[in-house]
């Protein structure tokens, strides 16, 4: 047992979930108790999703416990595939499975008879892999399964395509940053002359994974979600693949350069370093920002970075070679990929962390004392409690980090936006320091003193108790019309009484 | 019993694949509630990533509760439960000094047959900290009836006998109210009492552990809300103490009713009572004209569907379903009563109660249906705007102020959010929603 208040990544049926329904007619159907589609909330909300997210339950409850769920898990897909006419439909386990130990494996086979969708049951168990492992794994089953399905005469049919093309794998819902991130993918490779093939899980159906061969290479933006399946696809055929994100402008550059080499592998040579100083010198302000005055007053300021290995990996690269900031220690909670992320950051910063303990990187921020924070939504409220600025980099996050304009993490417009986001946080804790200084911010005391309309009326001990109740945002509008009301009932003073008969007269 | 109550065709039940909360959300507002408690969820990822998602930025707040994350050692039983709760309950006691631990069971303790109810005793006079065992998972309940989990299990600590025998100046009988609500509803709703001249012995939870309220046999006892049926049981059966079955004090309706009932178990003429009800509903006017004979449709997720449903109509609407996850006939059923006067009153037909609700269908429903408001959970909020329908958060309900005469009001913000969000763009240019 372990005591544990937060975690950064969720459960493994998540992953499989936002895997699941981030296809196109792709249902998941839930091995698990009344509650736990809390997924679909989540989709609905962060996202703002439009469309009921494709995830229902087959509930297990006392009844199931005590004969088993076979009929009921088979009779919940049976009914799917009549009802919504899924493609696929993927059985999900969870922990609750994961004990009970029915022959999930059994059922799908028995559905799958009667049903016009295929049926998997997604490989993934609770105790052993987490959200991150889980998204990974469920993505490549799903590849594999339909990969698997194409016959030696097809593939003899499989052509590459004409002009050079790419398939970009790992965009997924409820990613940070995503969508906006895929925007600015599709205009790099429009702009590298490479069309697009596919892009999976993303809105991609089910047929489109036949197609997946015709590219001539792939590209995994995110490690968290994509490396097996591209694994999978370079040992059926041959495909290579770039794993780099292409966040930062010398991460873009080496991610540039690769496919350059990948194309001339393949036959195709094309020389992109025009492009690269291009767009470094004109599409992107980063560089021109790394060289004005501003970012000069950042030199020798200190920064430590948490988050998932992609992000955090890059953004410790952004601050020390291309900003100049000094970043103290640089960590993750991608316990699984540590190696390469210890091999990614080591020589940039002096120590690396590795743990999904929010206690323990809470202490190393309050014991280096940043002056800026690049993490997560946790470690935003560490910083908050500390008074440290915090940029948020990473999952796990919360609907702020959805937002509706274009801000994208990768490509050139993505250092734009990492600019910023590094400025901002660097120049807050500077006024605020500056503030401080020179004088402070406004006194409490001030604000509620002025808050009054006047001193009319007076407040019984009770009342103004129960007045520091009410959550501090609407407590003077409260206040202010609980006096206006006892000044004009020609109440002196405000007890409870007077309170409750105000709330129940005033018209808010 | 009545005629509502035997007349099965306005019950139905379905398959029960709705969504809604896990009980074990009910942590959220108990540890804010009771103040010197810590509560420790036995179980796994899945209920941390829930509870963690769920609470929003309650989160950060340093609350006072955790999970004892079950790992493949405890479910294998390699280790010992004992010593591992233990050693986190040590934990606990050293870094917060709580005044009582509560341990919620979930799925998996269920599954693998822990026995908290048995290590809890022995555990507790182990570290000298009082240990409540409530079994709040997704198996067996919903949403709200985890707090009726907890409460249930606190019943049996109220001490039974009165230290110092102070006997109350107002009246001989002794009366506990059981439900949590914020300290200013429970102040509100005492008040109301005290106007009666009912003096409330008591509420089972109060903000501290140490000052649960005495219990003894022959003691009345009332439910503030519609989901607390084993506390009810429990209070009955283990204390012996009287239920007083009652509307439950939602709407200025259901606040009356439910004072009336009380002064009629203790002899007492309410004084006021109907001229106050009026006064709330005239002060509620602005609001009624904007929902009068709007269609309501209650996809069910939190057990008090019944008792808003009951208020709605008799604010003029006309609810077309009430679904609800699961319905207690008996502890309801001066609820039902009063929703079936209610119709007649208002002459509206009764509407269909659908128990274990089933959400396609219900969408379905829905559809065909075209209300003007559905009261639904968030997974299906947005995907109905999308469509043209409009929606009013459920777990609102549950969090917001909706008890007693003064938060009649709130009930109908509530309501008249979307309604009111809409005309206010429709006023505007009329770019998204169609007429
Ligand atoms: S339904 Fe069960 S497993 Fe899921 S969160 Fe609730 S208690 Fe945990």
């Amino acid at each position: 047992m372990k005591l544990a208040y937060w975690m950064y990544a969720g459960p493994a049926h998540i992953g499989t979930l936002r895997i699941a329904s981030s296809f196109n007619n792709v249902h998941a159907i839930m091995h698990a108790p009344l509650g736990d589609d809390y997924f679909n909330v989540m989709r609905s909300m962060l996202e703002r999703d439009r469309h009921f997210t494709p995830v229902t339950a087959s509930i297990v409850d006392r009844h199931v416990l005590a004969r088993g769920s076979q009929e009921k898990v088979i009779n919940n897909i049976i009914k799917k595939d009549k009802e919504e006419k899924p493609d696929l439909v993927v059985l999900t386990p969870t922990c609750t499975s994961s004990i009970l130990q029915e022959d999930l494996q059994n059922f799908v086979q028995r559905a799958s008879i009667e049903t016009t969708s295929d049926v998997i049951l997604a490989d993934v168990n609770h105790y052993r892999v987490n959200e991150l492992q889980a998204s990974d794994r469920t993505l490549a089953q799903i590849v594999a399964f339909y990969i698997n399905k194409i016959n030696n005469k097809q593939k003899s049919d499989l052509k590459k395509t004409v002009k050079p093309s790419v398939n970009i794998i790992g965009m997924l819902s409820l990613g940070f940053h995503h969508q906006h991130d895929l925007v600015d993918l599709k205009r790099m490779f429009n702009d590298l002359d490479i069309e697009i093939n596919q892009v999976i899980p993303d809105n991609a159906s089910i047929q489109d994974l036949y197609n997946l061969p015709k590219a001539w290479f792939n590209c995994i933006p995110y490690r968290e979600a994509g490396l097996s399946t591209a694994q999978l696809l370079a040992d059926k055929f041959n495909m290579p693949y770039v794993d780099i994100a292409p966040m930062g402008l010398s991460n873009i550059k080496t991610f540039v350069c690769r496919i350059q080499s990948i194309l001339a592998m393949l036959g195709c040579h094309r020389n992109y370093e025009k492009y690269v100083e291009l767009q470094t010198k004109y599409m992107s302000q980063a560089a021109w920002f790394s060289r004005s005055i501003d970012c000069q007053n950042l030199t020798d300021k200190t920064a430590i970075v948490f988050g998932d290995a992609t992000h955090a990996a890059a953004m410790t690269k952004i601050l020390v070679r291309e900003m100049g900031v000094h970043v103290l220690w640089s960590g993750t909670y991608c316990i699984n990929d540590r190696q390469w992320f210890t091999s990614e950051v080591e020589n940039l910063c002096s120590k690396v962390l590795i743990t999904d303990d929010h206690n323990i990187v809470g202490d190393m921020i309050a014991n280096s004392e940043p002056n800026a924070i690049f993490g997560t939504q946790m470690e935003r409220h560490i910083g908050k409690r500390l008074n440290i600025p915090c940029g948020v980099i990473s999952s796990p996050v919360h609907i702020q980090n959805f937002p509706l304009s274009y801000k994208p993490f990768l490509g050139y417009e993505g250092t734009n936006q990492i600019a910023d986001l590094i400025y901002n946080s660097f120049t807050l804790g500077m006024e605020d320091h500056l503030l401080d200084l020179f004088g402070g911010h406004d006194t409490i005391d001030a604000v509620t003193n002025t808050l009054s309309s006047d001193n009319l009326v007076t407040w019984s001990p009770e009342a103004l108790q129960e007045l520091t109740k009410i959550p501090g945002f609407v407590r003077g509008k409260v206040k202010r019309n609980t006096e206006k009301f006892a000044i004009a009932q020609g109440y002196h003073v405000i007890s409870l009484e007077v309170m409750y008969e105000a709330k129940e007269n005033v018209k808010t | 019993m009545t005629l509502a109550i035997t007349n099965s065709s306005i019950f139905e039940c379905e398959t029960g694949n709705y969504h809604t909360f896990c009980p074990i959300s009910c942590v959220s507002w108990l540890y804010q509630k009771i103040e010197d408690s810590f509560f420790l969820v036995i179980g796994t990822k899945t209920c941390g990533y829930f509870l963690q998602n769920a609470m929003g930025v309650m989160i950060f707040a340093e609350p006072r509760y955790a999970m004892a994350e079950l790992e493949e050692g405890d479910i294998s039983a390699q280790l010992n439960d004992y010593e591992e709760l233990k050693r986190l309950c040590l934990q606990i006691k050293k870094d917060r000094k709580p005044g009582v631990i509560f341990w919620i069971g979930t799925c998996t303790t269920e599954i693998i047959k822990m026995d908290l109810e048995g290590i809890g005793p022995q555990l507790e006079a182990d570290i000298q900290i009082p240990i409540i065992v409530a079994r709040a998972n997704g198996l067996d309940y919903a949403f709200t009836q985890g707090e009726d989990t907890v409460l249930a299990a606190m019943a049996h600590r109220c001490p039974n006998t009165i230290q110092c025998s102070k006997q109350s100046k107002y009246n001989t009988k002794r009366l506990i109210i059981f439900g949590s609500l914020p300290e200013t509803v429970v102040k509100q709703l005492n008040h109301e009492l005290q106007q009666q001249n009912i003096h409330v012995t008591g509420w089972l939870p109060c903000s501290r552990y140490s000052e649960l309220p005495v219990i003894q046999s022959g003691d009345y006892v009332i439910g503030v809300n519609p989901f607390l049926s084993r506390t009810a049981t429990t209070l009955m059966r283990r204390r012996k103490a009287k239920l007083i079955s009652a509307p439950f004090p939602i709407g200025p309706d259901g606040t009356k009713a439910w004072i009336y009932k009380i002064c009629n178990v203790f002899n007492i003429t309410p004084k006021g009572l109907e001229q106050r009800e009026k006064t709330i509903w005239n002060n509620l006017e602005q609001y009624l004209q904007l929902i009068q004979g709007k269609s309501v449709f209650f996809m069910g997720d939190n057990l008090l569907e019944i008792s808003l449903a009951r208020f709605l109509i008799r604010c003029g609407m006309i609810v077309y379903e009430i679904g609800i996850p699961y319905m207690d006939k008996r502890y309801q059923s001066a609820e039902i009563q009063l929703l079936t006067d209610t119709c007649k009153k208002m002459k509206v037909n009764m509407p269909k109660i659908v128990e274990k609700p089933d959400n396609y269908n219900q969408l379905d429903r829905i559809r065909d249906l075209q209300p003007d408001l559905v009261i639904t959970g968030m997974a299906h909020a947005n995907p109905l705007e999308a469509r043209g329908i409009n929606t009013k958060w459920s777990v609102e309900f549950t969090f917001a102020q909706i008890h007693g005469f003064t938060n009649a009001q709130d009930i109908l913000e509530l309501i008249t959010k979307p309604l009111r969000r809409n005309t206010s763009i429709h006023n505007g240019d009329n770019i998204y929603i169609k007429s």
